[in-house]
């Protein structure tokens, strides 16, 4: 029978199926970290229970860390003291704060190497869906379920139904990674993935390098899906070739092999399927409250009054109230308070790279607070190397330590009440920055462009002419 | 885990989709290291607002709630539904809801019940308009009948067992080590590995 990418995969993790059960899966790779662990490591010992295989587990430090100096939050340092103790009593190797590997866990995987096609990959983190990027099968995961890949390296899954969203076509120039993604939220919505892998396919995402991939498949989970995946392909290959934990030498070629054989067969059907022109995508600005709450940059904020359906018009309703907006008002006449640039989406150098392009020879608007925040020490220092810390610094903009940071405003980064921030990050919920803490997603390169102009704007709207890398 | 089986109780209706789970349970109080808690935290931001329906008294002591569609959004966090658990739900009427959150829920048995959305609508209004309706959620015959409803919903059976026998997940799954076992000896050679 022919088969999904997704299908492939899934089959090869199989360890039993019965009737009217769950599949159960062995999982290849378990990512934690420190706010989603400490209660599963509990539960260990609750039951004298131990870390079946320590091997295929690494742990990192990035949702409470502080990414710039000054005093420690005592209640953040308790979360990763816990974390380092549980590393520490079970094996498991970790990147704390301060160590050159450390970063966000949806960073370091791939930047490792670590992160390869046709595995099953674990976190107890939403965003793991990043990791399909590789076509990996990349499933976030509750503090219950790490605790059971924990002591058994397995999960018990019921399988999902297959998606495909195809992005056929050239991107028109501007437009990138994470236009794509939030065009395709905004079509698909908010529930639209739900019960579903879906697969990302088309010319277009094709043409995407490995890190535009990864933005589009991180927020996956923001269109409800239960991962994301594109098949692996050269593009893939030249990505992993020599990183650290990639296979080498022979074990190189047979990977290879194996991974070659991952991609969806000619004549495989979905259980859905959407299709997408990519010609007709644009520069997006969320203007809500969740990610579906999308409009080109072009547009202005919708009117609520015009939406058919009576949850939604509520639900717009309400999102406009919180985020202090007008219907009808034009995208590029919002001005935000505060730009980030960073969190698992978009803090990879391409990213960095894409911004600093935008602010090289410009300044960050007066009165306006600008923050990059890598997603890894490793991206910081390859950044610092190409000098893109001094265009950031040079525009007025804060060059921090990696993180999550403002993405959710577990640290000291936060918006206050009523702030509103242009964010390169993946969520817009309330109070998703700081309490009170207006947020509009959208790509790094119009976070770079707004912060020099004071309102959204793209980088052509200031005559940069970005050579579109991703 | 408890054994879940039939749950009976008033409801506290939330008339509102997309429910995130950063509304359900903010980032800041998630740095606690205890698993339980977190009914404190409980829609922390909204509970704010007088107004709101948490607040409102007629509702207090509610073990089902009633919300929109696509509840329990966002994150994987399963702090949200142990504060629901810890504020004394034992069950979420909705017309869909997140996968992770679903799942989450079922670990902690804590029932997510799916059920049509004009069938939520008629008992989320027959609640609000009189908050002392009883509703029950029956896990073995799969029924939930309350004001307005006697429906069947769907879980599926191996679920529906586990909670009403109060099984530990992991206890299941080791009982499949030889299957583990043998499965690993399989696996390729050069797939990634850590050394410490
Ligand atoms: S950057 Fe944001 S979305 Fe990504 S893992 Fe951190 S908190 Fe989650």
């Amino acid at each position: 029978m022919p088969q999904t990418l997704s299908e492939k995969v899934w089959e090869r993790h199989v360890v039993h199926r019965a009737e009217a059960e769950p599949d159960l899966l062995y999982v290849d790779l378990h990512l934690i970290h420190e706010v989603t662990s400490p209660q599963a490591f509990d539960g260990l010992r609750v039951h004298g229970r131990r870390v079946r295989r320590a091997d295929l587990t690494v742990a990192t430090m990035d949702h409470n860390v502080p990414t710039a100096p000054g005093p420690e939050d005592p209640i953040s340092a308790r979360q990763m003291e816990a974390l380092a103790r549980n590393c520490e009593e079970f094996g498991i190797m970790l990147f704390p704060t301060g160590h050159p590997g450390q970063g966000i866990v949806h960073v370091i995987g791939p930047q490792m190497g670590l992160t390869q096609p046709g595995l099953l990959i674990v976190c107890g983190d939403s965003h793991t869906s990043t990791h399909g990027a590789f076509g990996a099968l990349a499933i976030g995961i509750g503090t219950s379920e790490v605790e059971h890949v924990l002591a058994t390296q397995t999960l018990p899954q019921k399988r999902p139904g297959t998606l495909a969203v195809t992005v056929e076509g050239d991107l028109p120039h501007g437009v990138t990674a994470k236009d794509v993604i939030l065009g395709i939220i905004a079509r698909i919505g908010t529930g639209g993935g739900v019960g579903h892998i879906i697969e990302y396919r088309g010319s277009a995402i094709r043409s995407l390098s490995m890190e535009g991939r990864m933005t589009v498949c991180n927020m996956s989970i923001e269109g409800g899906a239960r991962a994301g995946m594109v098949a692996p392909d050269d593009t893939t290959f030249a990505y992993l070739e020599g990183r650290p934990q990639a296979p080498k030498g022979s074990d190189w070629d047979r990977a290879l092999d194996e991974w070659r054989s991952l991609a969806t067969d000619p004549d495989a059907m979905f259980d859905e399927e959407v299709v997408i022109d990519a010609a007709r995508l644009t520069s997006y600005v969320s203007w809500g409250t969740n990610p579906g709450q999308t409009v080109s940059i072009d547009d202005a904020v919708p009117d609520p009054a015009s939406l058919e359906d009576a949850t939604k018009r509520e639900s717009a309703e309400r999102a406009l109230a919180y985020m202090g907006l007008e219907p009808g008002t034009a995208i590029r006449d919002i001005r935000p308070d505060t730009v980030f640039i960073g969190s698992c989406t978009n803090s990879r150098i391409s990213d960095l790279r894409e911004a600093a392009a935008v602010l090289h020879g410009r300044r960050v608007r007066e009165g306006l607070r600008a923050m990059v925040v890598p997603g890894s020490m490793l991206v910081k220092v390859q950044a610092e190397k190409e000098g893109l810390d001094q265009v950031f610094k040079a525009a007025g903009f804060e060059w921090r330590d990696a993180g999550c940071s403002m993405c959710l405003a577990m640290n000291p980064d936060k918006l206050s009440p009523g702030e509103r921030c242009a964010s390169t990050s993946n969520r817009n919920f309330e109070g998703r920055q700081g309490r009170g803490g207006r947020t509009h997603l959208v790509s790094p390169a119009v976070a770079a462009a707004t912060a020099v102009a004071g309102h959204f704007c793209t980088p052509a709207d200031l005559g940069v002419d970005l050579a579109r890398e991703d | 885990m408890e054994p879940v089986t039939t749950i009976t109780g008033t409801a506290l209706p939330l008339d509102r989709s997309d429910v995130d789970t950063d509304q359900i349970v903010s980032a800041e109080s998630l740095k606690r290291i205890e698993r339980t808690g977190f009914g404190p935290f409980l829609f922390a931001e909204w509970r704010k607002d007088p107004g709101f329906v948490l607040n409102d008294l007629r509702f207090a002591g509610a073990s089902i709630l009633i919300a929109g569609p696509n509840f329990g959004c966002g994150s994987s966090r399963e702090h949200a539904p142990w504060a629901l658990e810890d504020a004394g739900f034992r069950a979420i009427l909705a017309p869909s809801f997140a996968d992770i959150f679903r799942n989450n829920c079922y670990k902690i048995g804590l029932l997510p019940v799916e059920l049509p959305v004009e069938v939520v609508r008629r008992v989320m209004d027959a609640v609000l308009r009189d908050p002392t309706l009883q509703i029950t959620v029956d896990l073995g015959a799969r029924r939930v009948t309350g004001p307005g409803v006697d429906e069947v919903f769907e879980i599926d059976d191996f679920t529906r067992w586990r909670l009403l026998e109060g099984l530990d997940d992991i206890g299941l799954t080791l009982r499949h080590g030889d299957a583990i076992d043998a499965y690993e000896i399989t696996r390729s050679e050069w797939l990634p590995r850590i050394r410490t």
